[in-house]
């Protein structure tokens, strides 16, 4: 698959402090490319250098096998997580604006039609909601026909009808063939969307390859989770580790069979019982060693 | 330019559709206007005004003065003495009734009144009666310019100060602030388009709202207007382009609303108290009239003046033009140096 982006030895130095400690990757053409990390690990900061929003202190950005130019921003759409809109200006107007900065563009009513904004076309940007507010960014990210789509937190204090609103939206754009780079806190949205992963920490990439291939390649074992009222019952050897979360007992194992006859044997109440694979939430905490859930609300 | 053209309409629709804030620029000029009627309808003011030609610093015997004001027979406390570089200048006054009397400080003094002014002739009795001939008298006549001639220009100026200041330098730091200007960042706008844009709006938006005010004063208050209205609204535009400047300048950089207030309240307040809105600089201290000719208001609110109140043509006003023109240039050039799309 041909490279649409190129990222090499890229840093970012702010006094004493490197967000950025020289990562490289490249971005195949047509996939979505998920950035992952702790609040503070360098991705926004990655993000805002390949979009010309920052300026590296070393590095090269190419983009289809060139060094970075003004003809980048005709040809990508970008979606930041905080943006305030003009006041007193309607959604149809902003669209308008829009359209006379890009060279290509796409028809209004077709970008109305996709991102579902015909009915508050005449109101007011200030005055939408969170889910019609993303909508309206999205749209605008895709106003000049981009062939890569920067997207940074999209979906960050929607509801959960709005953000699975929004992921159809990413599939619908993913099958037009575009590249989507994807920054996101949400581990079921990076799981349901990217086709390939970097985990950034510290501004350095810690790890990377396909949502499964991580998994595959972090974890072998099946997880079972108990209330933390049975954990005087519990038998010793009966997994590969035990640790209590809060109030839960959280046993991994990679013999599930075995292990439920020894939880039964001990007399062990199973009501509270849930089996569950990895997922990359898990893989998530195995990595950065944050509590996501403590990094989600600092964030929000 | 489709894109500045873009950006301006954009920002002309926010502001015109502000009914608050649009509200208040046209109401607040007016209010302030028709309070200063009211202040400054007493015609009766106790102080009378003499202008006498200040001499030339020369060794010469003949350009001596033969008199210092302070000890001339009409020296008197409710007697203002004011200095006047030429002597055209200190008649004019006479004729429009802004000085009561205009006098050469010599041996034998000429001295100029207005037949029609109460104080001129009032003052004329007084040097009479100290002694000098009368055949010396030079009589001269005109239309009194009230107060509220005199300070329209100077109300008028101010507003397109507070209007391109503040108008351009918070819209941008909210920008800033906000986020829109990190979106325009990531567009192929740039900046010189952005600020083109914000420029051009503001300077439609002021001028329009000082033509309007103009026009409502006008029929309300039927004010002195001797000179050309094009040569007026030139001055009013290259004026405006300038404070606008400031106002870019100041905003150029930070982010912070409370910052670029303060910025610019540092930068009207000495303008609306020193530019010679309220009250002539002439008899100032010559500190303070320094001071004041490196603000652009001042000049804006002279070359103004002279338009409205002495029928002066833009020919004449070449020094105001040229010192607008160059604060415009540098200060423009300046906050385009300085400008910063991000917060960071």
């Amino acid at each position: 698959m041909q490279t649409i982006l190129e990222i090499r030895n890229l840093s970012k130095t702010y006094g004493n402090l490197k967000a950025v400690d020289g990562i490289s990757f490249k971005i195949p053409a047509g996939i979505c490319f998920g950035l992952l990390g702790p609040n503070g690990a360098g991705k926004t900061t990655t993000i805002e250098m390949i979009e010309g929003i920052t300026k590296p202190s070393s590095g090269e950005i190419f983009y289809k096998g060139k060094l970075i130019d003004n003809q980048f921003s005709q040809e990508a759409g970008i979606q930041f997580q905080s943006t305030a809109l003009m006041d007193f200006v309607t959604v149809r107007e902003i669209l308008k604006l829009f359209t006379s900065f890009y060279e290509k563009t796409l028809p209004i009513e077709q970008l109305a039609r996709q991102c579902n904004l015909d009915s508050f076309l005449d109101q007011y940007a200030t005055k939408l909601s969170g889910g019609q507010r993303q909508r309206l960014l999205l749209a605008l990210a895709l106003i000049n026909d981009p062939q890569i789509l920067f997207l940074d937190e999209p979906t960050t204090g929607l509801d959960p009808q709005a953000r699975r609103h929004f992921w159809q939206l990413i599939e619908s754009i993913k099958q037009q063939g575009k590249t989507i780079v994807l920054t996101t806190h949400y581990m079921d949205e990076a799981e349901a969307l990217c086709d390939h992963l970097v985990i950034v920490d510290q501004g350095n990439i810690i790890e990377q390859g396909s949502p499964q291939q991580l998994l595959g390649r972090h974890f072998d074992t099946i997880c079972i989770q108990l209330d933390d009222t049975e954990i005087s019952r519990l038998p010793s050897g009966i997994a590969v580790s035990v640790q209590q979360i809060n109030d839960q007992i959280q046993i991994e194992t990679d013999r599930l069979e075995q292990t439920l006859s020894k939880l039964i044997e001990a007399g062990v109440n199973l009501s509270s019982l849930r089996i569950r694979n990895r997922t990359l939430e898990d893989l998530f905490l195995k990595l950065t060693g944050s509590q996501l859930r403590e990094t989600l609300q600092e964030a929000l | 330019m489709k894109k500045t053209l873009s950006l301006f309409q954009a920002r002309n629709r926010e502001f015109i559709r502000d009914k608050a804030s649009l509200s208040w620029n046209l109401v607040f000029p007016l209010l302030m206007i028709i309070g200063f009627v009211f202040a400054f309808s007493d015609d009766n003011k106790p102080l009378f005004k003499v202008g006498y030609l200040e001499p030339a610093i020369t060794n010469s015997e003949t350009t001596k003065p033969a008199h210092d004001p302070v000890s001339y027979p009409l020296k008197h406390p409710h007697i203002q003495w004011i200095p006047f570089a030429d002597l055209k200048t200190g008649i004019t006054r006479v004729k429009h009734h802004q000085i009561d009397l205009m006098i050469e400080l010599k041996t034998a003094p000429r001295y100029w009144i207005n037949t029609n002014s109460r104080q001129g002739v009032f003052l004329e009795q007084l040097l009479l009666d100290a002694g000098i001939s009368t055949t010396l008298k030079q009589p001269v006549t005109g239309k009194a310019v009230r107060y509220i001639d005199w300070v329209i220009p100077g109300i008028l100026g101010m507003n397109i100060m507070f209007g391109g200041l503040f108008g351009v330098g918070y819209v941008i730091v909210r920008y800033r602030k906000n986020g829109v200007l990190k979106r325009l960042q990531a567009t192929p706008v740039n900046a010189f388009q952005f600020l083109t844009a914000q420029v051009a709006s503001r300077l439609i938006i002021v001028v329009g709202i000082a033509i309007i005010i103009f026009i409502g004063c006008d029929i309300f208050l039927d004010f002195m207007m001797l000179g050309s209205y094009i040569d007026l609204l030139f001055i009013a535009t290259l004026g405006s382009m300038c404070l606008i400047s400031i106002g870019l300048l100041a905003a150029s950089r930070t982010d912070s609303e409370e910052l670029a207030g303060g910025l610019l309240n540092a930068l009207s307040w000495p303008m609306m108290f020193l530019s010679g809105v309220w009250f002539s600089l002439e008899g100032a201290h010559p500190a303070m009239k320094h001071l004041a000719d490196w603000l652009p208001l001042t000049h804006m609110v002279t070359a103004a003046r002279e338009i409205m109140i002495n029928g002066t043509e833009l020919g004449q006003l070449t020094t105001e033009i040229w010192i607008l023109s160059a604060m415009t240039l540098f200060f423009l050039s300046l906050a385009a140096v300085l400008f910063r799309w991000n917060r960071n």
